[in-house]
């Protein structure tokens, strides 16, 4: 893990490292089983293409999830979120092949308060295309 | 055809106590690959000042989306479950869940709006322990578009 961040070095505008997460099936069935989320769209082809999609798509909240882990692997505690919004803009579809398809994430720091709490402002994307927008969180860093 | 805009306000029953076990949280982490050790070890968990393992921060979607699911079946509401789709989830925390939490979610009804055509609800879900300590609350905004949308 990299060292944590110390909020007196941090300045707004800042980026923090570009991550590559691999979304395949199996990611997609590990997810049902593990949120309850059983939604024939996240792992039927022809229920997907029954309802207009193109392809079986990842659950929202599994792509929230990643940002989560990126949020939380930057600031070196998982419990440091304070708070954390998505808006769900394009599905992130997934092939039925080895490798899957990727989510790229990237953040900003936007926002330090007085309280060692940075804002942060993600870009997730997948196949070039924005899947999550007004990604924001407030991330405590003790 | 419009959601009933009286609905607005309306509080759910808490639902049944769901008990946060050490194997759910790392079922949960594995699955959004996540490794980080105070997710899995009590020691890793206590070096960050936490009484057991904690969980991740969307972990809480596995009792909220549940609890928004009811009240959208609420067959007084009447909102087309098929036509429903998750529009946006934000989650302010007081502090993290942990595993041997006893929780439920207290549903609110926070807004309902109608914009071209799609109607828009805004659910709230208090997630407490049953001893009443507040851990989380979740925001989950469902889209249900109109049916000239969906043709």
């Amino acid at each position: 893990m990299s060292p944590r961040p110390v909020f007196a070095d941090l300045e707004v505008g800042q980026e923090l490292p570009a991550q590559t997460f691999v979304v395949t099936r199996e990611t997609l069935i590990r997810y049902a089983g593990a949120s309850g989320d059983f939604n024939v769209i996240h792992w039927s082809q022809r229920h997907a293409l029954e309802v207009g999609l193109p392809d079986v798509i990842a659950h929202g909240n599994l792509t929230m999830a990643l940002g989560a882990r990126y949020l939380t692997q930057w600031a070196g505690d998982p419990g440091a979120l304070s708070e954390y919004g998505v808006r769900f803009t394009k599905p992130v579809v997934v092939p039925d092949t080895d490798a899957g398809t990727t989510v790229e994430i990237t953040g900003k720091i936007l926002e330090l308060d007085g309280d060692s709490r940075v804002r942060i402002d993600l870009t997730v994307t997948s196949e070039g295309q924005k899947v999550l927008t007004q990604a924001r969180a407030w991330v405590h860093l003790s | 055809m419009p959601l009933d805009t009286g609905f607005i306000g309306r509080v759910y029953p808490a639902t049944q106590p769901y008990v946060v076990s050490r194997a759910k949280i790392a079922e949960f982490a594995d699955a959004a690959g996540d490794d980080s050790p105070a997710y899995r070890d009590v020691e890793a968990a206590a070096a960050l000042g936490y009484p057991d393992v904690i969980a991740p921060p969307t972990f809480a979607t596995i009792v909220t989306l549940e609890a928004a699911y009811a009240v959208v079946h609420d067959p007084a509401l009447g909102l087309d479950w098929t036509r429903v789709v998750h529009g946006d989830q934000r989650f302010v925390y007081d502090r993290p869940l942990r595993a041997g939490d006893e929780i439920t979610v207290v549903v609110t009804v926070e807004s309902i709006r109608s914009m071209a055509g799609n109607d828009m609800i805004v659910l709230r879900g208090d997630v407490a322990t049953v001893q009443g300590e507040h851990a989380v609350t979740s925001y989950t905004l469902l889209v249900a578009r109109s049916a000239e949308d969906s043709a």
